[in-house]
């Protein structure tokens, strides 16, 4: 017998940026736009996942899962809150379609969000960098100093060019500019990224992604109950999650994270699909070195030549043979923690169901990459249009 | 060894059956197995394998914040032992030779998000070798 795949059915996002909303309305309002861009009523969800990273930190909000389920009319529905830091989002999706695969449920909703602006940058880094270990801690470590400690390794050993990186950020700030969610929709040029501000050198602030209020939700049913709703869905094809070592500094090779390397390998496994026949791909680029490592962990590029493509242009939406953050990335769109992995499947989703608008791009297979952590844990997701 | 070295805590590195050492401590190595012994890397010497300069600090902690992952090479361990923590200064490049130097206190324990209490918060910065 043939099973039944899992399918996505429909997807939302509010708008990321600096947001006067806390975490309650933000969830609310991606789970609402979800549920009417589906046509699917709150009475139908089994499951509603919520993908948060720290809301008790940022917020002191704790429950916010029920709260969810309760203000969306989604009672009696099972729900849980999914937390593994950067890639909460990744993990939600994960949850959900596990969900939908076992037959526990026939209608998930899943929701991610977060609100980090009222913090100051110190405060919101902190929140971040306690996902540490005490002993990387205690040294004042933050996540943009793993980024620079990398980065600066990548660069020398294989004698990259410093440019290739702020290529990463002008592409993605570019990308951006067509979504009209995205925290920042405006262009930067090379010059402006290598001259603005040191952060962790030789990382500067166009190296990293903003801090950022959002949400974003997708919804998941097996296909055969897709199919009385839409003819436009996407499958979950594959997906996979892995961890490397909690404390960064004990990896063989600091420019590989396993995470990705095992996460990417399994999904395409389960997916019957190879790094070749990925059309798009949303990368986890919260700063832009990671842009890099991911694309040669999911074997785009071979190790220590990620550079290369995106010097070739073989990244870019419009021209190359394979678009990376055709939504602006982390880097443009904002990074509010656990709503960014569900908001690179709402990207994906959008590619495989025609409904990216400008961003457009030919696509049939399409995967994200969300990385938590330093690349402490990883989800690789793979989907595909419906045929 | 000195007294006043001797009343300093170690920069214990662990030893697993395996033949693997790492730093820090596991409840449990790769192997999946209890440390069978420590080695301190205090008088050792280590090299600077990357480092970074951080100017975006959380709250209690030094602006700006040298830092670096070191590589010690030991004798009769095959793979070389890492460790990340403060520099003594900015001016190194990747490749210089370093010693740990002990701090009491490396940042503010009560200014951050964690409990002063949950952890230790003194131990080894890295100072370049003359």
């Amino acid at each position: 017998m043939e099973t039944d795949r899992v399918a996505i059915i429909g997807a939302s996002m509010t708008n990321f940026g600096q947001r006067e909303a806390w975490i309650r309305d933000l969830l609310a309002e991606a789970g609402i736009a979800c549920l009417e861009d589906s046509g699917v009523e709150p009475e139908a969800i089994d499951h509603c996942y919520v993908s948060n990273m720290s809301s008790g930190e940022f917020e002191g909000q704790g429950g916010i899962m029920n709260m969810l389920a309760h203000d969306l009319g989604l009672l009696p529905a099972y729900t849980q809150r999914v937390d593994q830091t950067s890639s909460s989002g990744g993990a939600g999706i994960y949850a959900a379609w596990q969900s939908i695969a076992s037959g526990a449920s026939e209608m998930t909703l899943l929701v991610g969000g977060e609100k980090m602006t009222h913090r100051t940058t110190g405060e919101s880094t902190d929140i971040i960098a306690s996902i540490t270990h005490p002993d990387e801690y205690k040294h004042g470590v933050t996540l943009p100093s793993f980024a620079g400690m990398t980065a600066r390794h990548y660069l020398e050993r294989f004698d990259a060019p410093r440019e290739s990186l702020a290529k990463v950020a002008v592409k993605n700030h570019k990308n951006g500019v067509d979504n009209p969610h995205a925290q920042f929709r405006k262009e930067v040029d090379l010059e402006t990224v290598l001259e603005s501000p040191i952060v962790a050198d030789p990382l500067r602030l166009y190296d990293f992604c903003p801090i950022t209020d959002g949400s974003a939700a997708l919804l998941f049913c097996p296909e055969s109950v897709a199919e009385s709703y839409t003819d436009e869905y996407a499958i979950v094809s594959g997906i996979a999650g892995a961890t490397d070592t909690h404390v960064v500094h004990e990896r063989p090779d600091p420019t590989v994270m396993n995470g990705v390397v095992e996460s990417g390998q399994a999904a395409y496994e389960l997916s019957g699909y190879g790094p070749d026949d990925i059309d798009v791909a949303e990368l986890h680029d919260m700063f832009t070195i990671l842009e890099f490592l991911q694309m040669e962990g999911l074997g785009f590029a071979a190790q220590g030549t990620a550079w290369e493509l995106v010097e070739d242009g073989v990244t870019d939406r419009d021209t190359g043979r394979l678009p990376i953050n055709t939504s602006g990335g982390l880097k443009s769109k904002g990074h509010p923690l656990g709503a960014s992995g569900v908001a690179q499947g709402v990207e994906i989703y959008e590619q495989l169901t025609n409904t990216a608008g400008p961003r457009q791009v030919d696509a049939e297979v399409g995967l994200c990459c969300n990385v938590g952590g330093f690349g402490n844990c990883v989800i690789t997701t793979i989907m595909e249009a419906a045929q | 060894m000195s007294d006043e070295t001797q009343a300093e805590p170690g920069l214990i590195a662990y030893e697993y059956a395996d033949g693997s050492v790492g730093f820090p401590g596991h409840h449990l190595g790769l192997d999946g197995e209890e440390p069978v012994g420590t080695i301190d890397l205090r008088e050792e010497t280590a090299t600077i394998v990357t480092w970074t300069t951080s100017t975006a600090t959380p709250p209690g902690v030094r602006e700006p914040n040298h830092l670096a992952i070191v590589e010690f090479e030991l004798e009769d361990v095959d793979t070389p032992v890492r460790a990340l923590g403060q520099l003594t200064t900015g001016d190194v490049e990747s490749g210089d030779p370093v010693r740990p130097v002990y701090a009491e206190e490396l940042r503010d324990p009560n200014t951050g998000i964690k409990a002063g209490s949950a952890q230790a918060w003194d131990g080894y910065r890295f100072e370049p070798l003359e």
